[in-house]
């Protein structure tokens, strides 16, 4: 299984959803495999996702946050894995697409390629729930499993990316009409 | 007067709602009245940057976020500020004690402190300045900006304000 792959299935069970996506590779190969108004695309900051995510998820409590990231983001910003589980949000599901690469820079290797275990770190950070997958049919059930709560979802895949277009829109464009899914 | 009560209140009535923060020996006293308060959501983070990816997402869910922080904290949030806030249009407030200037006694300090300032200029954001009590009420002003704006302001707490 490859990234694209995982988003795919990921895409599936969707419904109103807030998703706040890596930059790069993540991004561009969601937006052209759903794009909705609920699809935040981060162009730059690398590692913020998640805190983006995690901000969004304690302002807009009656909707679901997912919040897709890499390992090599995850890595940048560790210390956002603590903030998230202490404060335990209940509508907040971190789904880490482990590809042990840094995809968009041309799959230089990350430490998830060596020892270092995501699944342990965010266990140790306090999350409510850990999920490791590592099969494309488990990521439906496993995904649908999750209630209310603050989750982190692990799925390992291969590196590699799809070849799929840029995405056309601006981030001020991808912002106004985020804000305005949320009034929905 | 109480210095950090006076802070509490101007940015109570600005409509901050939301604030993160890394502390600082300066901040120590309005930290104390926020925790105790509870009136306005307060989450510590563990580095200045991560601040402002959550103030983002806050702001996006509809939150008036500021990050309350040490002036070594700018260092660490370049990126963000430039890459995040400024990319999309998105204001926050930030909030920074002023170490490494006049009457610091830690030289550690003094390198990120003395660039401060014309590091805030090269950034393009708004900075105000509050070095005497009666610019305290500036923080609602600054807040204002930012909103109008749609761009992260700097708010910049100077020893001074303390006397100490």
């Amino acid at each position: 299984m490859k990234r694209y792959d995982a988003l795919k299935e990921i895409a599936k069970i969707l419904t109103n959803e807030l998703i706040v996506c890596n930059l790069g590779d993540p991004s561009r190969e969601f937006y052209n495999i759903k794009d909705r108004f609920e699809n935040f695309y981060m162009m730059g900051s690398m590692g913020l996702s998640s805190s983006i995510a995690f901000g969004l998820a304690i302002s807009q409590l009656e909707r679901k946050v997912f919040c897709i990231d890499g390992d090599g983001s995850i890595l940048m910003n560790l210390g956002s894995l603590s903030t998230i589980a202490n404060n335990k949000p209940k509508n907040f599901t971190l789904i880490v697409v482990d590809n042990s690469s840094y995809g968009s820079t041309g799959n230089q290797k990350t430490y998830t390629s060596n020892k270092t275990r995501l699944e342990v770190i965010a266990e140790g950070s306090g999350f409510e729930s850990i999920t490791v997958i590592d099969k494309e049919d488990e990521i439906i059930p496993k995904l649908s499993d999750l209630g209310l709560g603050c989750h982190f979802v692990l799925i390992k895949t291969m590196p590699g990316k799809a070849q799929v277009k840029n995405i056309p829109l601006h981030p001020e464009k991808i912002k106004s009409r985020f804000i305005k899914a949320l009034s929905k | 007067m109480n210095i950090d009560s006076e802070l509490y209140k101007s940015i109570k009535n600005s409509g901050i709602n939301l604030i993160l923060s890394v502390p600082c020996i300066m901040l120590k006293g309005l930290l104390e009245i926020i925790e105790v308060k509870k009136e306005i959501q307060h989450i510590p983070v563990t580095r200045e940057e991560e601040g402002v990816g959550i103030a983002a997402g806050a702001y996006l869910g509809g939150k008036i976020p500021a990050i309350l922080m040490q002036n070594s904290g700018l260092g660490n949030s370049i990126n963000a500020i430039k890459s995040l806030l400024e990319l999309y249009k998105i204001p926050v407030i930030f909030i920074m004690s002023h170490r490494g200037a006049k009457g610091e006694k830690i030289i550690a300090q003094m390198p990120m402190g003395q660039i401060t300032i014309d590091l805030l200029k090269l950034l393009t954001l708004e900075t105000y300045v509050l070095n005497s009590p009666e610019k305290i009420k500036n923080i609602i002003t600054a807040v204002n900006e930012a909103k109008k704006t749609k761009k992260p302001v700097a708010v910049i707490l100077k020893r001074t304000l303390w006397r100490i």
